[in-house]
């Protein structure tokens, strides 16, 4: 007889492919929000707001109520939902272009606000969807099309670490920052998931998770090799950890 | 019904509570601060809410995410702030989400004046953001019927899960006169509404029935398009349109809002001297009245004055197309803080009477 161990989470239709690249971890991140929500028996009464990124490409895979912000104003159009639907859980999903760039004042503004809804902020390093611009959170020295011989802080400035940004407000209840490079880190960020989700549940106020990931196909690096530069440099400049927990 | 004393702004505001609003986000600007600050004090009252966003992007992006569940949702803001929401307006359009928005307009272009103008016009009824859509916006000229005006809003936009706005000025959000306040909505009534919405509104469903939000994608955008120009060409029962003495009019005022206002006064004063003058108001600037101008007998009006508070004048342009070149269409123009006075537009009637 054997036993069923593992399945796909009911947070994502059966039938359909991702469409990320290989070795993103885009894909592995709305799996492991699909599993949170199940465990926590929350898919029926979930609201996520996508950014626009490569995110976009799991609006129609997830199987709970779903929704695009204008690219950056995932936090506003959230805050929206979220004050005229106090009892669902309402989380957003940004990239680092979307939250720390042309999004940073709604990002920061519902931080300070301590709008109840919980922040998932996937930090690759680069504009992926667009195919490899500088963000604000490329590395110095790290090459972008627009930036061509790598960021040089003298005309860029430096990478931006949004928990650390937000925790100079007093409202955010809480900030991590995890990565899913490996099984351990991966549980790590299910884990931060789902407390960013209950602290919501309990009225705690605003929550982000910032997860250093990688962009294999506009670092212009295999799968394996942006793992390596994930570990050697992103995680040099982003370092892991809870950043804030008042909850 | 006894008659309340009410600011334009906070007349509108008190509609749009009676009508079912139960959301509000604004950001200050002059002249429609009375607008989120009586929503401030209104919405507690109600059960409702209200936030002041981070800007007027934030705040149209607010009310976007309110609408898709459903909820009754409003901004407001004038001229340049009304610039920074056309990208989410343009995302309500093509989503379809029923938002309310008001611009109580400043003079233009840039920061402008905070002094009343009509210099949106064309933003208004053409291209209110990117892509081509198209709302109703409806143009009031009193404060009763900016409150009728905000009142009815919140129904087209549900019917049509579609932006609508309401072209204001900065004469009417200051001003105080009497108004009949329309009947407050029960809670019951609002809860019969969302109900309506049930079948795209998100407030959380099981698998299989989920709802999905989509302003955009890589497919079927031509057939989001063509349906939604479908629902365009059902507005031509919508058009409203004062017809002011057209019928032994030898010339014809077209104008909308204050302008309107203030040329119904000269029309009286010219109709006392003699003059055969009339005007066409549209109330709704879109749909434009197009017929009530290609009806006119040409061989008795000789010509159309536009009365506007914008410089270069921008509804003229409405005008031409239902007048199709069948007689002169003068300007009459004033701008930049200048509110139009009853002796320019007499003066103006006068110049052209009997060329
Ligand atoms: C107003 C606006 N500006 C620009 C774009 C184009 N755009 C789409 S995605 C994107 C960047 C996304 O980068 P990021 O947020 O880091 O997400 P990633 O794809 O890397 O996950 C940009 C600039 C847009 N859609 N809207
Ligand atoms: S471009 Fe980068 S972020 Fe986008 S799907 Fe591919 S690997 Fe992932
Ligand atoms: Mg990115």
């Amino acid at each position: 007889m054997m036993k069923k161990v593992y399945t796909r989470t009911a947070g994502i239709e059966a039938d359909m492919v991702s469409g990320f690249c290989p070795g993103c971890m885009h894909g592995l991140i709305f799996k492991l929000i699909g599993e949170v929500l199940e465990e926590m028996n929350l898919l029926e009464e979930t609201i996520s707001v996508q950014g626009v990124g490569c995110c976009g490409l799991a609006m129609e895979y997830v199987t709970y109520d779903n929704t695009t912000a204008p690219h950056g104003r995932a936090c506003a159009v959230a805050t929206g939902i979220k004050r005229t639907n106090p009892d669902k859980l309402v989380y957003t999903y940004q990239g680092d272009g979307d939250l720390a760039s042309i999004g940073l004042a709604e990002s920061m503004s519902a931080a300070n606000r301590g709008e109840n809804i919980s922040v998932i902020f996937v930090n690759n390093g680069i504009y992926g969807m667009t195919g490899g611009q500088m963000a604000p959170t490329t590395l110095v020295g790290m090459k972008a099309t627009t930036a061509p011989e790598g960021r040089n802080p003298a005309m860029h400035g430096y990478p931006m670490h949004m928990c650390e940004i937000m925790n100079q407000l007093t409202a955010p209840v809480y900030l991590e920052r995890t990565s899913c490079n490996t099984p351990a880190n991966t549980r790590r960020t299910k884990a931060a998931i789902k407390k960013a989700f209950q602290n919501q549940i309990d009225q705690k106020g605003f929550s982000m998770v910032e997860i250093v990931t990688s962009c294999p196909t506009n670092w212009g690096l295999n799968p394996m090799e942006s793992l390596e530069f994930l570990n050697e440099k992103m995680l040099k400049e982003f370092p892991l950890g809870v950043i804030r927990d008042r909850s | 019904m006894a008659k309340k004393f009410m600011k334009g702004c906070e007349a509108i505001a008190e509609a749009a509570v009676r009508s079912g609003c139960r959301f509000f986000a604004g950001y200050p600007i002059t002249p429609q601060n009375e607008i989120p600050e009586y929503f401030a004090r209104r919405m507690p009252e109600v059960g409702g809410s209200f936030v002041q966003g981070e800007s007027e992007i934030a705040s149209i992006n607010m009310v976007y995410g309110a609408a898709q569940t459903g909820v009754r949702s409003m901004t407001s803001s004038s001229s340049c702030g009304i610039s920074l929401k056309s990208e989410g307006v343009s995302f309500c359009a093509s989503a379809r989400i029923p938002i309310v928005y008001c611009n109580v307009a400043r003079g233009g272009p840039g920061i402008g004046a905070i002094q009343p103008a009509q210099q949106d016009y064309m933003q208004a009824t053409k291209a209110s953001g990117n892509g081509g859509f198209r709302m109703i916006v409806l143009a009031p000229a009193t404060v009763q019927e900016a409150v009728d005006m905000t009142y009815e809003a919140f129904d087209l936009a549900q019917r049509d899960r579609n932006p609508v706005l309401i072209l204001a000025d900065g004469v009417l959000g200051t001003i105080m006169e009497p108004v009949e306040l329309p009947p407050m909505r029960s809670d019951e009534e609002l809860r019969k509404l969302r109900e309506e919405t049930k079948d795209w509104a998100l407030r959380g469903h099981k698998a299989g029935e989920k709802k999905l939000i989509l302003p955009g994608g890589w497919q079927g955008q031509e057939d989001r398009c063509k349906a939604n120009a479908a629902m365009y060409d059902t507005w031509e029962k919508d058009i409203q349109v004062e017809e002011f003495l057209t019928e032994d009019a030898r010339v014809v005022i077209a104008a909308y809002g204050v302008s309107a206002r203030v040329a119904k006064s000269a029309i009286r004063l010219l109709r006392k001297e003699g003059y055969q003058v009339g005007m066409i108001r549209p109330k709704t600037v879109s749909p434009f009245p197009y017929q009530s101008f290609d009806k006119l007998d040409y061989g008795r009006v000789k010509a159309i004055l536009d009365v506007e508070m914008s410089i270069p004048a921008q509804l003229v342009y409405d005008v031409e197309l239902g007048v199709k070149g069948r007689c002169k269409v003068h300007t009459c123009l004033r701008s930049g803080g200048e509110i139009m006075g009853r002796e320019y537009i007499v003066n103006a009637v006068k110049e052209i009477y009997n060329v």
